[in-house]
């Protein structure tokens, strides 16, 4: 695949000698809309990290926009990759919002655009977030939810090719969830690699097109989202569970798998039409 | 609102309003509501409505830590949570933060230790301690790593532990705040397992959560917070077939959300909220064809 924006070969990582969290890992990533999932301690935060660039691949390699990244810095590479951090205080260190999201692109283009492009830059994405009312808050006293949207910002803030959220959906209530999807779907349009890590399988049916399993620091599936998350066996082995109304679809016997309510309503009539 | 009794309750609230220290506006307004000894209780809300905050206020967190000005009553079992001695609070209320950051003591060296912290300053003894420390690593697949760092831990496993440490206490009141936010699905269907067999034992939990096509299983009521204020105290089907349910930004169950689209109700009226409910309404439909 020659428009895969990562690629990743033979990678091994082990955070103590012989630990190896991430076993032989071969992957890669297109501009589909990618759902990561897996067991609390599958490795999909290491294997993120590792992506960016944060953790050294024990063993193998990790092609990011063509460069290897054991050949760059952190600092080239986060001019390319972002990553929303799971935990937002591994994040954050300034006192008001907007410095907070103002710091991440003044450092990249510290010489090539002016004080105002920083800041305008900073502002957008705040506005996304919708966070435009509480620039001069203290981080701290954000809210979990709030603080986990600033890290979005910081990142959108920088404008990178690849932007990848470490679970996003943490402390989010409905709306913000539904908010969330729609601004991955907006990152996506404007030609971003976005890949999102979830526990929430309905939130991975109704979004994403394409979903990988991780399970024991390997690979355990990867494909289109209605198959993947339609095998029950695998689904089961990485301590998943088959999204909502798959499984509803599933106690009726339907012949489809429907990831979103009109799915299932059409697929439902359809049955009934049919008499089956 | 309800015509429970308040005086067999284990919990009451009457009238609660709450602002914190600085803050402009009430976190918490006017609310009253009682939850009887056994009882399972939910709590929704939009993000900010006051779920945590409430919590604080169950917990005894406000006024001891969070200061500000509490007005109206929050009673255990007829005595002042604000006025209890510390003592007697930590033997009959466990919290688990939303955050399991701010949950872990960042002074123990160990998985282990880290569960052995809240029951040492509990005095327990140490036959029974190891006794409860086991049961609770195993319980939440966390016992491989019982030697390891809390901070080598993935965000998961740190959840994990955060509701082990409050467990492994047996408080007579348990209060979770988001407690599967970060566990896989799995490990949240666990979680609500657990509670259910702490039902059994008496056990009064209220619980703060978003994936409510879990809790409507495992819940007797559910609290609905807005701005600080509760809206409806309620059955699940009572709160979720609520005309105005959406104007609150908490959504609802997948199975409600599907039911209401096909509009689809129960013979009772209500809409289903759960798997169960939802697959009996639509197989019978299926065979009326
Ligand atoms: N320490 C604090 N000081 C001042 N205001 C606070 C503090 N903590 C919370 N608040 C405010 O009190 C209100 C209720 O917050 P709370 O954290 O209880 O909401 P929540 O329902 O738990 O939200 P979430 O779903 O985001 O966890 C919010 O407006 C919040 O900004
Ligand atoms: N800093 C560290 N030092 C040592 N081991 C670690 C460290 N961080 C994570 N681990 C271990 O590596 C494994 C993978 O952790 P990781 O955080 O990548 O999992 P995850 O798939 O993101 O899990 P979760 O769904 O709980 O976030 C786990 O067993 C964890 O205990
Ligand atoms: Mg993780
Ligand atoms: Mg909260």
């Amino acid at each position: 695949m020659s428009d895969a924006v990562i690629k990743v070969d033979g990678l091994w990582f082990a955070y103590k000698d012989n630990e190896y969290v991430l076993q032989d890992i071969n992957i890669q990533f297109d501009n589909r809309p990618t759902a990561i999932v897996g067991q609390n301690g599958a490795g999909k935060t290491t294997f993120v990290k590792v992506l960016k660039g944060l953790l050294k691949p024990s063993k193998g390699d990790v092609w990011i926009s063509g460069t290897n990244t054991k050949e760059t810095t952190v600092a080239q590479l986060s001019k390319i990759i972002g990553l929303v951090f799971q935990n937002p205080s591994d994040q954050m260190f300034k006192s008001k919002v907007i410095d907070e999201v103002m710091f991440g692109p003044q450092n990249i283009w510290k010489d090539k655009k002016d004080k105002n492009f920083v800041y305008e830059q900073s502002i957008k994405a705040l506005r996304i977030v919708e966070l435009d009312n509480k620039l001069e808050e203290h981080p701290y006293d954000l809210t979990l939810s709030e603080r986990k949207l600033l890290c979005l910002a910081s990142v959108i803030a920088m404008d990178p090719k690849i932007i990848i959220l470490d679970e996003p959906t943490i402390a989010q209530d409905r709306f913000s969830t539904r908010k969330l999807a729609e601004i991955i779907k907006e990152l996506i349009k404007d030609g971003k690699v976005v890949l999102t890590i979830t526990h929430d399988m309905d939130f991975v049916a109704e979004n994403f097109e394409r979903t990988v399993i991780f399970y024991q620091g390997q690979v355990l599936d990867d494909g289109p989202t209605e198959k993947v998350l339609s095998n029950e066996e695998n689904v089961a082995t990485a301590h998943l569970e088959l999204p909502n109304l798959v499984r509803l679809a599933k106690a009726l016997d339907f012949k489809t798998t429907p990831l979103t309510i009109d799915d299932f309503v059409e697929e439902f009539s359809r049955c009934k039409k049919a008499g089956d | 609102m309800d015509n429970v009794s308040t005086l067999s309750a284990k919990i009451s609230i009457e009238h609660l309003t709450y602002r914190y220290p600085f803050a402009k506006n009430r976190s918490l307004e006017d609310i009253t509501l009682s939850i009887d000894a056994g009882q399972s209780i939910g709590i929704i809300g939009r993000n900010g409505a006051g779920k945590s905050t409430l919590c604080y206020t169950l917990s005894g967190l406000i006024p001891r830590f969070f200061h500000g000005k509490i007005e109206g009553s929050i009673k255990i079992d007829g005595e002042d949570v604000p006025t209890m001695s510390v003592e007697k609070l930590i033997r009959k209320v466990g919290l688990v933060l939303q955050n399991p950051f701010s949950q872990i003591s960042g002074a123990k060296m160990t998985v282990y230790e880290e569960v052995a912290f809240g029951l040492e300053n509990l005095g327990i003894e140490k036959d029974e301690m190891h006794e409860r420390i086991d049961t609770v690593l195993k319980q939440f697949d966390l016992y491989k790593k019982k030697d390891k760092n809390p901070f080598e831990l993935s965000g998961g496993q740190l959840q994990r532990l955060a509701i082990a440490s409050v467990l492994a206490l047996q408080p007579e009141i348990l209060i979770l705040d988001e407690p599967t936010s970060q566990l896989d699905p799995c490990g949240t269907t666990e979680v609500f397992e657990a509670i259910s067999q702490l039902k059994t034992l008496g056990i009064t939990v209220i619980i703060v959560e978003h994936k409510f096509e879990k809790l409507v299983e495992y819940v007797d009521k559910i609290a609905l917070l807005n701005d600080g204020k509760l809206v409806k105290y309620d059955t699940p089907e009572k709160i979720f077939s609520m005309p105005q349910i959406e104007d609150y930004g908490v959504g609802q169950p997948i199975y409600t959300a599907l039911c209401k689209r096909m509009g689809l109700k129960k013979p009772n009226g209500y809409y289903p909220v759960s798997f169960n409910e939802t697959v009996t309404l639509l197989s019978g439909l299926k065979m009326y064809e």
